[in-house]
């Protein structure tokens, strides 16, 4: 029934011929398969149960819209928009402003982009253009591996390697020399802004290094070839041949890895600081909106708190999705009509 | 000369000038320089894993469970137990609901609206913050059973594994070839059994990729057990009970300021990588010798 009404598979041949015809001169293991079961009634079940499936993806993402934003409506109507516009964080008073957590996230993923952006870039470029082709494979598994490490690894190493390194060479020699700027001021901790924008820069490179080459590899050879034959050197070659056109799917992918930058939560937790103040200077702790859902959550007491910190989830989730969906978008309108021109 | 006109802007038919050529030369060393620069802190990282991991992986580390705060000794048994444990339960709901999921998209929502909308669906699950899955599973299980319990962790990582899990699953069976399919259709196989015995089974190596990959992807997740496994400093197998984890049991060494627990913590994480990069090195040994068997 299904079988039909979906019309999925085209048969060429004639239609199945009936049972006991086929049961006759056939082995023993197709016998088996043929004669379990009534087919019509089985199929239907099976059917079903796998559309049950499919529905329950939707249904977790409906779940997760549903919960967010019944669990956070108390915090929502006592404080509104200004939840977002306030900067104080009061358990003991009940009073809660979400600014310093919103600017923590922001400031600790520009950072972390900024850092990666070029890196990333630069590594695909590498893989896709540059290296011999025995390295390639290895390259490309190594740079996959950064993104295989658990968040929780990377706090640790940040918090016993990265911040000391910090604390001791990086940031006095910042401070001296670019201390001038207001953004390298203030007694060098280590933890803070700048250890997080650093440890969440390393884990979004393999995400947009990993982008980056796909659509780099989606644009044709031919391209490439001929750039190449009108004389251009092998730099020209990429930037005129290659990275412009790929440059939406560049996009896409440092968007994708923005996203995850946002809702990175242990290795940022780790390391940041957390506390709620709006500082200029990057060595300053910060504290971002996933990290205080993560420290405060399950120590919230009273009903306001905890929808406060769901408020905070929910603002996360939806800035999150949109930034994911965009970046799919950016991705998908160069890589979608590549196996079409590869036959061409 | 014509053919000058028609080079593009920036090109000219001279001998490559000194300016371009080292233009080349910086941008080539800017690329091996960022390779560099990208590969120092892995290899840092594996490193210091290495270095302090190995020497502090002995026998009391994997047999015994830990000590009160502050004294030294003890281990990580328990946590090592629990991650295993919470692992089966979140397979025991993911696995199926992904596998299900993607043999819909491939078998019956080919190119359908329908279809397209559960595989966005997927992908924006994939996207949402581990964090945020927390907070779901404390909503729908810590706060219908009234305490934290493995169950509640169980579920957080189920709702993580299920969009790999389908989007992977999807991927191998649109490999088999249609033609498998209409050959067992010909014989007179029903369309469910086609699909079990004949499609996924010719998938299965693939299918088994996925599932490895969504297991590598929730193993070292820690985000989404703070507030629903909870931790545990005993043992527990009971489903409705806090459990620990070796990522939770990570993270509380790793801020506590005892020197025993920072070494712990060092021999935690080599644990948790050994077991992470074995699975996706099987995985890729795996999906280099061919998705399918007997197909193509």
């Amino acid at each position: 029934m299904a079988n039909r009404a979906l019309g999925a598979p085209r048969l060429t041949g004639p239609q199945p011929v009936p049972e006991e015809a086929v049961a006759a001169r056939s082995n023993a293991q197709v016998d088996s398969l043929i004669k379990a079961g009534d087919s019509r009634v089985a199929d239907r079940a099976f059917f079903f149960a796998m559309l049950a499936c499919a529905l329950s993806v939707l249904a977790l993402v409906g779940l997760i819209v549903y919960e967010l934003v019944t669990k956070s409506s108390l915090s929502w109507h006592a404080f509104g928009w200004k939840f977002f516009f306030r900067s104080e964080w009061d358990p003991v008073n009940d009073q809660y402003g979400a600014l310093p957590f919103v600017y923590g996230t922001l400031v600790s993923s520009i950072l972390a982009l900024l850092i990666a952006v070029p890196l990333a870039v630069g590594v695909a470029v590498y893989i896709t253009e540059m290296s011999p082709r025995w390295l390639r494979g290895g390259l490309a598994f190594t740079t996959e591996l950064l993104a295989a490490i658990p968040s929780v690894i990377y706090g640790l190493w940040a918090i016993f390697v990265l911040v000391p390194l910090l604390r001791q060479y990086v940031q006095p020699f910042l401070a001296r020399y670019l201390g001038w700027t207001g953004l390298f001021d203030g007694p060098p901790y280590g933890i803070g802004m700048l250890a997080a924008g650093i440890i969440l820069a390393i884990m979004v490179i393999p995400i947009i290094s990993s982008i980056t080459r796909e659509v780099m590899t989606s644009v044709p050879q031919q391209q490439r070839e001929a750039v190449l034959a009108l004389g251009a050197t092998r730099w020209e070659m990429i930037r005129t041949g290659v990275l412009r056109n790929a440059r939406a799917g560049i996009a896409g992918g440092v968007i994708l890895g923005l996203g995850r930058a946002l809702g990175e939560t242990m290795a940022v937790t780790m390391v940041i600081g957390n506390r709620p103040e709006i500082a200029r200077s990057l060595f300053a702790p910060g504290y971002t909106m996933a990290s205080v859902i993560a420290n405060e959550f399950s120590e919230a007491t009273g009903d306001l708190y905890l929808s406060a910190l769901v408020e905070v989830g929910l603002a996360l989730f939806i800035v999150t999705i949109i930034v994911n969906i965009l970046a799919q978008f950016l991705v998908w309108t160069v890589t979608r009509g590549t196996p079409a021109r590869g036959h061409a | 000369m014509p053919e000058k006109a028609m080079l593009p802007e920036g090109f000219s038919d001279a001998p490559i000038s000194i300016w371009r050529r080292s233009l080349n030369f910086f941008a080539t060393l800017a690329a091996v320089g960022a390779v560099i620069l990208v590969l120092l802190p892995l290899g840092a990282i594996f490193g210091y894993l290495l270095y302090r991991g190995l020497g502090s992986i002995n026998w009391a580390f994997l047999t015994q469970i830990p000590k009160p705060p502050g004294e030294s000794g003890g281990g990580m048994a328990n946590a090592i137990g629990g991650s295993v444990y919470l692992l089966l339960i979140a397979s025991a709901f993911g696995v199926p609901l992904g596998i299900g999921a993607g043999i819909y998209l491939s078998e019956y929502g080919r190119g359908t609206r329908f279809g397209n909308l559960v595989r966005f669906t997927a992908d924006v699950l994939n996207g949402v913050p581990s964090i945020i899955v927390g907070i779901v599973a404390y909503g729908l299980v810590v706060l219908a059973e009234g305490h934290f319990s493995a169950l509640a962790g169980g579920v957080a990582l189920a709702i993580m594994m299920v969009p790999t899990i389908t989007r992977a699953t999807e991927e191998m069976l649109l490999l088999v070839p249609q033609a498998v399919r209409e050959a067992a259709y010909g014989l007179g196989v029903s369309r469910w059994r086609t699909t079990l015995s004949i499609t996924l089974r010719t998938a299965t190596s693939g299918v088994i990729t996925g599932v490895m990959l969504a297991f590598a992807r929730v193993a070292g997740e820690t985000a989404p057990l703070l507030f629903t496994a909870f931790g545990n400093q005993y043992w527990n197998w009971k489903v409705n009970q806090p459990t620990a984890a070796l990522s939770l049991q990570i993270f509380t060494y790793a801020i506590s300021p005892f020197d025993d627990w920072h070494r712990q913590a060092w021999a935690g994480a080599l644990i948790l990588i050994v077991l992470i990069v074995a699975s996706v090195g099987a995985v890729r040994f795996v999906a280099g010798r061919g998705m399918l068997r007997g197909a193509s």
